[in-house]
């Protein structure tokens, strides 16, 4: 890292954490769904979900004494909103409390394994019928919507770990034009695809948490290769819409592995650069850090 | 074949619409169905718990009996006892019960401070004729394997599968099939995702014993992680968009589609009374309004409901023997209660939710088949629209002054609502109204300035 590029990042870091980048987005998105494609998505269930996992990692934080942010929980919060549908506010709120108990519960070296509101996401529709998610829920107009946000954040810097989001999309790109080739579909169907509004908020604001990838470039992006594959695998082998959703809690824990072989430092929150300690050994600030 | 003269045309829907079973519970129904409304369009039913699926699929075939044919792709193999020649009268039952839905209400004498009476009543939609994927056949054997062939009610039936798209074209062609150009590109898909092919042709001999000459429903259950439907064939054939009606039973809640938005068709409004005679016009509008909002094109939900009841009831909810026909085969399992049966209908859990889905696509919007999911969503929804008559009597007190003020803002914004949900001319609805006669403004005499100036009625359709 350059000095200039420090500099930069710490002026940017001033004004724009990719976590107030991407809470912002996703509201819009939530706004978005709320009024533009009538979700069935009551606002005490949202109110109800946001205050389960500010609430959790409150409490969780207080227990092992570490300040807390309120900006993580919020951002898995609102991913769930997003992705999970439910007709019961206590699913709402058990949804809210997995996922961010999950980030205190399920740790390997001082990393948490899944993705909050991915594990709390697939648990609850697992486990209770009367959650699910809904892929088809995005109408097509909302992708250039949704790209325009998201490439800006590429572009700006503000998304956080992109190369993994851009690989993804790549990678899954390839296979499902690899299977319109392979089956002498017209060119129409893979467009339609990767047009699928769930599958981009997934690229963009789920797999792309610097928290539950692999910390080297190198890494992430075979783990976008993996997850992309066993995501295309379970959409068109097993017929689950949900695949991709699927394939990252399934892989989250390669993580490790792939941490292992293909080193690198861990990922710091950039408005946290003042108040972390060295992280040399990769511990002490990981352990001060709000867990995402 | 005891039902066959209840069978399928699309007068045979209005009929059905118009039966005494149908209004049972609702007063009397209001309007008269257009029967060729979304003419063009298949319906399908669809059962489905777990892997296991049953579909019903319904034809309105109306030409050559012995140039009917069609093609369906399957994803398993089908033998003989998986096939089933389902009765017309209960896709009609479904779609009756399952159908947008036109209530009115009465306004009590103003003057007379009487309970309101609500009168709910109901208008049969009318609806649709499925037009499978046709071609012609002619059955020879060549270069592809018959897996398997039987006769089954008026149908001949054989399952196809093959290894390459052209064997199949050949040998859909020469056995009399007119394959659209096009076909074998998506054949080839299909043979490539491992699907078979069901291809019936009606058997003229068993088709002359069944009294009728329309065509019965074929209903085949099989077994499948794929829950879709397979449209792509049916967009060569089609010219332009073609409307699709799903009937979706499950046992868990509503059924959406995965790779395309499903969406909620309007309802609720409340409407100029006049649209009682033109309901079906109306519906038809509206829903070309509302898919030419999303392109022209979409999946619109038009109803969701537990089938152990409905409010108000378009038509009583299908019985269990229906059910039964239909292929709900987890009601044997469940200690159940009767159907309530007569006017009142009780809720009462049937363990069976229905999702009536109204697609309307074309190859360019549509280019995937359709794939579905089935949710816990167990809300209910119906599309539902309102008549809310003023008191027409003498009314010669005080209060009749401001309640026949509330009446004509009522009747200005029901006449917005209408133009809004289906782009009619504000100034041409309002001559309809005229013309009809009913739903008139009243002419009020202001007796204090609250009343309407003179130039309320100087632009009076903006």
């Amino acid at each position: 890292m350059t000095g200039v590029s420090s500099q930069t990042r710490k002026l940017s870091a001033l004004f724009a954490d990719p976590r107030n980048y991407q809470i912002s987005v996703l509201s819009s998105l939530i706004l978005l769904g709320l009024f533009h494609y009538s979700f069935h998505l009551p606002w005490w269930h949202v109110v109800g979900c946001i205050g389960a996992t500010l609430t959790t990692q409150a409490f969780a934080d207080r227990m092992i004494k570490r300040p807390f942010d309120p900006r993580s929980p919020l951002i898995s919060a609102l991913s769930l909103t997003l992705l999970l549908r439910t007709g019961s506010f206590t699913l709402s709120i058990a949804a809210g409390v997995i996922a961010v108990a999950s980030k205190y519960l399920i740790r390997f070296q001082g990393k948490h394994i899944f993705n909050p509101a991915n594990f709390g996401l697939v648990i609850m529709s697992l486990l209770f019928g009367a959650a699910w998610i809904s892929p088809g829920q995005w109408g097509q107009a909302t992708l250039f919507a949704l790209l325009l946000l998201a490439l800006g954040g590429v572009v700006t810097g503000k998304a956080k770990r992109w190369d993994v989001s851009l690989a993804l999309l790549a990678f899954y790109a390839s296979f499902v034009f690899g299977r319109a080739l392979w089956l002498g579909d017209p060119l129409a169907i893979p467009v339609h695809q990767m047009q699928s509004g769930a599958l981009l908020i997934f690229a963009f604001f789920m797999i792309s948490d610097p928290k539950t990838t692999p910390n080297s470039r190198l890494g992430r992006v075979l783990f976008a290769l993996i997850v992309a594959a066993v995501g295309f695998t379970i959409q068109f082998a097993v017929y689950n819409a949900a695949g991709i959703i699927l394939a990252l809690i399934l892989c989250a824990p390669l993580v490790p592995l792939i941490d292992r072989f293909l080193p690198a430092g861990l990922y710091q929150w950039p408005t946290q650069l003042t108040l972390s300690i060295s992280n040399r050994n990769g511990v002490s600030h990981e352990i001060l850090d709000p867990a995402e | 074949m005891k039902y066959s003269t209840l069978l399928s045309s699309v007068f045979a829907i209005g009929l059905f619409a118009a039966a005494p079973s149908a209004q049972a519970f609702c007063g009397f129904y209001v309007a008269k169905a257009g029967t060729d409304l979304f003419n063009e369009s298949s319906k399908v039913a669809l059962v489905r718990d777990g892997d296991r699926t049953v579909i019903t699929m319904a034809n309105d075939y109306q030409g050559e009996l012995t140039e009917f044919a069609m093609v369906i792709p399957v994803p398993t193999a089908i033998t003989r006892e998986q096939v089933h020649i389902s009765d017309p009268a209960l896709l009609k039952h479904l779609d009756a019960y399952t159908a947008p839905r036109l209530v009115e209400y009465f306004d009590s004498d103003p003057c007379a401070r009487q309970m309101r009476m609500e009168m709910m009543s109901r208008s049969p939609m009318a609806e649709d004729v499925i037009v499978m994927t046709g071609s012609r056949q002619r059955a020879k054997s060549l270069g592809v394997t018959i897996e398997d062939e039987f006769t089954v009610g008026e149908y001949d039936i054989q399952l196809l599968s093959a290894t390459q798209s052209d064997g199949l074209m050949t040998y859909l062609d020469e056995n009399g099939y007119q394959v659209p150009s096009g076909a074998g590109r998506i054949l080839g898909s299909y043979i490539k995702q491992n699907m078979k092919f069901f291809i019936a042709k009606v058997n003229l001999e068993e088709q002359a014993q069944t009294g009728s000459e329309y065509l019965r429903p074929i209903a085949v259950a099989f077994e499948s992680p794929k829950f879709m439907l397979p449209i792509r064939l049916g967009t060569l054939n089609a010219r332009g968009e073609q409307d699709l009606f799903v009937y979706a039973l499950t046992r868990e809640g509503q059924v959406e589609t995965t790779n395309y938005r499903t969406q909620k068709i309007p309802t609720g409004q409340e409407l100029p009374v006049y649209i009682k005679d033109e309901f079906p016009e109306f519906y038809k509008s509206m829903y070309k309004t509302a898919a030419n909002r999303e392109g022209g094109h979409g999946v619109f939900m038009e109803y969701a409901w537990d089938m152990g009841w409905c409010d108000p009831c378009a038509a009583d909810p299908l019985s269990r023997e229906e059910l039964q026909e239909l292929g709900v085969f987890w009601l044997g399992k469940s200690n159940q209660t009767p159907m309530p049966r007569g006017r009142r209908i009780m809720p009462q859990a049937q363990d069976v939710f229905v999702t009536r889905l109204h697609v309307r696509y074309d190859a360019k919007s549509f280019p995937e088949d359709l794939k579905f999911k089935t949710t816990g969503n167990k809300q209910n929804f119906q599309g539902r629209y309102v008549l809310r008559h003023a008191f027409e009597g003498e009314m010669t007190c005080e209060a009749a002054v401001d309640y026949k003020k509330q009446v004509n803002e009522r009747r200005d914004k029901e006449v917005k609502t209408l133009a809004n949900l289906t782009g009619w001319d504000r100034k041409d609805i309002w001559n309809d109204i005229e013309d009809a006669g009913v739903g008139v403004k009243f002419d009020v005499k202001d007796k204090d300035d609250r009343g309407s100036k003179w130039w309320n009625d100087l632009w009076k359709d903006e």
